[in-house]
């Protein structure tokens, strides 16, 4: 299994270490044991999505494809699409993933995560045939290459997440899915999903305050 | 990036990332969020909760050429470029909806040295510009719906305190308020209602119907 520090190793290499750098990897050592399987394919899903950015790696693409399109089109079918629409819609999700793979940053969102977002939006247009509103992009990126560290433990904090949600009460489980799969209205929806969102939003402020600092 | 001291309520942020918000909320959702670290990070917990119901759900079968199809739609198309970020008072979703900043709202006046633009109306809600001149009351009024009310410009006080740009205030029709323009700027708002606003005051419920409120 590839352990966190030797990712870390790798990109750091030739680099001076500074004091925050170094507190990173006494943190990334305390967290080493923690480290999961899934994290571990987390982060595989996103170097490959590096790699699509980076020499349009169809082998790459091809993996998150198998992985990724039978769900994107699960996820349309029960948001309602029929299967013809389901299927074309998918394969829009997937080229817009390729579009997009440059602009993907791997410390504020995991790879499932952002999937869910194109393939969210996508059933919108589709949907209510407009162009829905999306927040302004951060003026910087991936390209800033964020730190291993901080890309890790997004990772872990979904995969807490995800655990979290597969534990759920059956009756709050559905809930959630159902508010997701648009079944619910604003109205109806209610935010106490008794899952541990407070830590990963602590995780993504964090990587945002780090980006702001190094673009100021 | 200011301190933004109201932020949006988690229900909505939900809502907002499984995508069941009509238009015009969406529209102060993103905007807000374009202005807001804390409720951008807060988004993407939501979104991952669809993350990780994404990646939990069961297969559905794809067409057996479904991949070489997708490389042909990839290979008609140019990547996709970063929007870089507005500059002037409205962030980009704003900016993109009206067709410009605020120097391109075509205003209506609404009495009082107030101003008003509708820039997006459905049958589900509808989402304004509202100008309110510093130091000036904004008509007293209700709602029947949910209101969304977002700073663009200036700031205005109501009995919750000072909304500054980037503060949200998020009211139902129990609210029954009276914002105050504060000193200094103009103050100008992104407003998103999903019932028409009800003018408590005389001579303002008169015009509501041909104003268009």
């Amino acid at each position: 299994m590839l352990l966190s520090n030797d990712r870390a190793d790798h990109t750091a290499e030739g680099q001076t270490v500074a004091p925050a750098a170094r507190a990173m990897a006494f943190e990334r050592e305390r967290r080493r044991e923690a480290v999961t399987a899934q994290d571990t394919i987390d982060v595989q899903w996103a170097d490959r999505i590096a790699a699509i950015a980076r020499s349009q790696d169809q082998a790459a693409f091809a993996e998150v494809f198998r992985h990724f399109a039978p769900r994107v089109k699960a996820f349309l079918m029960k948001s309602g699409a029929d299967e013809a629409l389901a299927e074309e819609c998918m394969q829009d999700v997937m080229a817009t993933l390729w579009n997009k793979a440059h602009l993907y940053d791997p410390s504020r969102a995991a790879v499932s995560t952002w999937i869910f977002t194109i393939a969210r939006n996508r059933k919108i247009d589709l949907l209510r045939r407009y162009a829905r509103p999306e927040p302004e992009e951060l003026p910087w990126g991936p390209e800033e290459s964020p730190d291993q560290a901080d890309i890790l433990a997004l990772q872990q904090e979904t995969t807490k997440l995800a655990d979290a949600i597969r534990t759920l009460p059956e009756k709050q489980r559905q809930l959630i899915e159902r508010a997701y799969f648009g079944d619910l209205t604003h109205s109806e929806i209610a935010a106490e999903t008794g899952l541990p969102l407070g830590t990963i939003k602590s995780r993504i402020r964090l990587a945002l305050e780090r980006l702001r600092h190094a673009m100021t | 990036m200011q301190t933004i001291r109201h932020n949006i309520p988690d229900n909505l942020l939900m809502s907002y990332a499984a995508g069941v918000l009509p238009q015009a909320f969406d529209l102060v959702v993103a905007t807000h969020v374009s202005l807001s670290d804390d409720a951008r990070a807060r988004l993407a917990g939501f979104e991952a909760v669809g993350g990780a119901m994404l990646d939990d759900m069961d297969e559905a079968p794809i067409a057996s050429d479904s991949l070489e199809q997708t490389m042909a739609r990839i290979a008609g198309m140019k990547p996709t470029r970063r929007t870089p970020p507005a500059q002037g008072i409205f962030p980009e979703p704003l900016r993109r909806m009206v067709g410009g900043d605020a120097d391109a709202v075509k205003w209506r006046s609404i009495g009082l040295g107030a101003r008003q633009s509708v820039i997006y109306s459905d049958g589900d809600a509808t989402a304004r510009l509202i100008c309110i001149p510093a130091g000036q009351a904004m008509p007293q009024h209700s709602h029947r719906g949910l209101e969304m009310t977002l700073v663009l410009q200036g700031a205005f006080r109501d009995d919750d305190g000072v909304y500054a740009r980037g503060d949200i205030e998020v009211a139902d029709q129990e609210v029954d308020h009276t914002p105050v323009a504060e000193p200094g700027e103009d103050c100008i708002c992104l407003i998103a209602t999903d019932g028409r606003l009800k003018f408590n005051g005389l001579l303002p419920r008169i015009a509501q119907p041909f104003l268009g409120i």
